[in-house]
């Protein structure tokens, strides 16, 4: 399985790259936009402030071949800021238009727990989605933000709760994402990623 | 749902091997950080740290192969730091691996470099580590290993910290360092309290129920741990699920 992994400079593309090639997947890592719009299975990492991103996209001109790709029915795979960007906008960063695939707004959890949402957390289903096959329920992943999208939206297959719920993880159509990192949740982590795996095969 | 408390083992390293010792002193070989952090990841460790605590900091790049050689066995974060005065070698520790730096005694000589470190990787990435010592009815701020005294109280500088773009605390007990008497209780829950970021608790753990303690009466989000993990004096899934008998949220992988 060839995966083209998209590197824009986040810091955690070394560990998604790692954590690909474990599982025995053929990793591009490019910013090249005529080798993102041409790509069977596009992965966006993600860590850090949402405005770094979505400036990032624009600066390497990332914007229309990631949603070309998308629309051709490349399988799509999503982490932490690369969720946050299927929507709308983000307060984080509210002068800026993300990617705009899923209607809502990101904004940020509530002042009334500890932030950034940082650690282990478990997740609840909504309905079932293929990335979270033969995973036990109860299993913990690991979360690292301030800013999540809506918990409500056609494609929540999961949410999570820290002071509100969000949605954990996404599936719509050949497009997934998870705002936890798979890279870093251990065993159950992987499984995710293989599961994404073989959904794009 | 809950976030489960964080047990996370810490490798302090010359830069190549993990040594140990009491404050700083009498620093004896304890291992491969590689095979530690493969063992650690299995076992179940939430987190890892690799520290460099070398007095002089030449080796630069042996510390940057050994965050290279751990992050490689790793499936979990991984936190480093020691010595990081500057933007770009916290930026090579970045790319050498590490999903978070910490830094202690280069931050309290200049705040602004929490500033520069959150605007480059995010607050959840830049993790103050703050040494404090017991002064009558507060703690004061100690830099390099502890040794030196600081004007600054431990409580404001934590608060100022956050504000400066530190996502994490890590607060070490001078007095509890090394002794296995416990962590101090008293100081995390006055940290942990004080600021509206997670806090690490070190210094001091030996028993499981040290660890229960500062979860509940410190109100600490993680705890972390050297020599005994080491030492295997204590085993991380044994502890684990004595906290989870003991109604503590933890994550036993599975």
């Amino acid at each position: 399985m060839k995966v083209t992994l998209i590197d824009y400079g986040a810091g955690n593309v070394p560990s998604v790259e790692r954590a690909l090639r474990r599982l025995g997947a053929e990793v591009e890592t490019t910013n090249a936009p005529e080798t993102i719009a041409k790509a069977h299975c596009l992965v966006l990492p993600g860590v850090g402030h949402c405005g770094a991103l979505v400036n990032a996209l624009d600066t390497h001109s990332l914007r229309e071949p990631i949603l070309h790709a998308i629309s051709r029915g490349a399988a799509f795979l999503g982490i932490c800021l690369g969720l946050q960007a299927l929507y709308e906008s983000s307060e984080e960063a509210p002068e800026l238009r993300s990617l705009g695939i899923l209607p809502g707004k990101v904004t940020r959890l509530p002042e009334t727990v500890k932030l950034p949402h940082m650690g282990w957390n478990t997740l609840k289903l909504l309905r079932p989605t293929r990335l979270l096959d033969a995973i036990p329920e109860g299993a913990y992943f690991y979360f690292a933000h301030s800013f999540a999208a809506p918990a409500t939206g056609p494609a929540t297959a999961a949410v999570c709760e820290h002071g509100r719920e969000f949605a954990a993880v996404l599936e719509k159509e050949n497009v997934w994402a998870v705002q936890f990192h798979p890279e870093k949740s251990g065993r159950a982590g992987a499984l995710v990623l293989q599961n994404f795996l073989r959904a794009a095969a | 749902m809950s976030l489960a408390h964080r047990i996370i083992p810490c490798l302090d390293t010359d830069g190549a091997r993990v040594v140990k010792g009491v404050h700083f002193e009498g620093l004896r070989d304890a291992g491969d950080p590689a095979e530690l952090a493969a063992r650690y990841n299995a076992e179940g460790a939430d987190e890892l740290v690799v520290l460099d605590i070398a007095a002089a900091r030449e080796n630069r790049p042996t510390f940057l192969e050994t965050i290279r050689r751990v992050a490689e066995q790793l499936a979990i974060p991984l936190t480093a730091g020691g010595g990081i005065r500057s933007l770009d070698t916290a930026r090579a520790v970045v790319r050498a691996g590490a999903d978070k730096v910490t830094v202690n005694t280069a931050a309290v000589e200049r705040p602004e470099l929490l500033r520069e470190l959150s605007a480059e990787f995010g607050s959840q990435a830049v993790v103050l580590a703050i040494d404090a010592k017991r002064a009558g009815s507060r703690w004061e701020v100690r830099v390099r290993g502890g040794r030196d005294a600081t004007p600054l109280n431990a409580a404001e500088w934590a608060q100022r910290g956050v504000e400066m773009g530190a996502g994490e605390i890590l607060l070490t007990s001078v007095d509890r360092d090394g002794t296995q008497s416990g962590f101090d209780v008293e100081l995390t829950a006055a940290i942990s309290k004080h600021v509206s970021v997670p806090v690490i608790a070190s210094g001091g753990a030996k028993l499981p129920a040290h660890f229960l303690e500062v979860f509940t009466h410190g109100a600490a989000d993680a705890a972390l741990a050297a020599s005994i993990f080491h030492d295997e004096l204590q085993s991380i899934r044994a502890l684990k699920e004595f906290l989870r008998a003991n109604q503590m949220e933890v994550r036993l992988p599975c």
